[in-house]
């Protein structure tokens, strides 16, 4: 396989800026990880297996970067022990005593309609954004970066059992988000 | 039987990684008998969809 001209790597430029921007959730970080993973790309400084296409190869490179990131943020400022009890207590909110839900989720309607509106999208966007930073690192990793739990944990310090409840709280706030700003305001 | 408390949390556990059979079992019944956690699936399901989509939708905006 030839090294990938400036050309095609462009074409990725948006590819990897929506990537890093849903896991970082930070404009200039993002533009920043991007920048130097086709730096990197360009320079041909990462080895390319040639099975893989140019966009798996570009989004490993920048998957380490984005680590790389999350890691230098992680010592800079360390997250807080506190965090799990109040994830426990956010997902109590939800629920009555009896484990019934306060507010019993509503039928979204054909999820193939909404996924192509943009409104829906937009939505979904802010409902991203306002999840807490520590809930929103963790959730990305699995649903953008699709790594393990495994792998997650290992990167973040924490047991499996404080991921699953990171990420159900995480599941949680986002379906009560959109509910509220999408579906509930949506006419039919 | 379940409640919805904890229908939710091996729903949420079903994204990530297989779940035994006894719980499935109970969730079965629960979804059966429950609209709410029914929902709750089907978003989960949707929540997972939208952001691969979002992700990997080359379409500009």
């Amino acid at each position: 396989m030839t090294s990938p001209g400036e050309q095609d790597i462009q074409q990725h430029r948006a590819y990897l800026m929506r990537y890093a921007l849903l896991q970082l959730r930070n404009q200039e970080v993002a533009e920043d990880v991007v920048q130097e993973t086709l730096l990197a790309a360009l320079q041909g400084l990462a080895g390319f297996s040639g099975n893989s296409s140019q966009r798996t190869w570009l989004t490993g490179i920048l998957k380490h970067k984005i680590i790389d990131v999350m890691r230098r943020k992680a010592r800079e400022q360390p997250l807080t022990i506190n965090d799990d009890e109040s994830e426990a207590d956010a997902i109590d909110a939800i629920f009555s005593a009896n484990g019934h839900w306060q507010q019993p989720p509503a039928n979204w309607g054909d999820p193939a309609k909404s996924l192509e509106d943009s409104k829906f999208r937009e939505m979904f966007e802010i409902c991203c954004r306002v999840m807490p930073e520590r809930t929103a690192r963790a959730f990305m990793m699995r649903e953008v970066m699709e790594m393990s739990t495994k792998e997650i944990c290992k990167e973040l310090k924490i047991t499996q059992a404080n991921l699953w409840v990171i990420l159900h709280r995480a599941r949680l706030s986002l379906r009560a988000c959109l509910e509220i700003k999408w579906f509930g305001t949506r006419t039919n | 039987m379940l409640s919805c408390k904890e229908a939710s949390v091996l729903l949420s556990l079903s994204q990530e990684q297989p779940v035994g059979w006894r719980a499935r079992a109970g969730l079965r019944l629960h979804l059966m008998l429950c609209r709410g956690c029914r929902n709750f699936r089907l978003q989960l399901d949707m929540i997972r969809a939208a952001i691969r989509r979002f992700r990997d939708d080359d379409t500009p905006r």
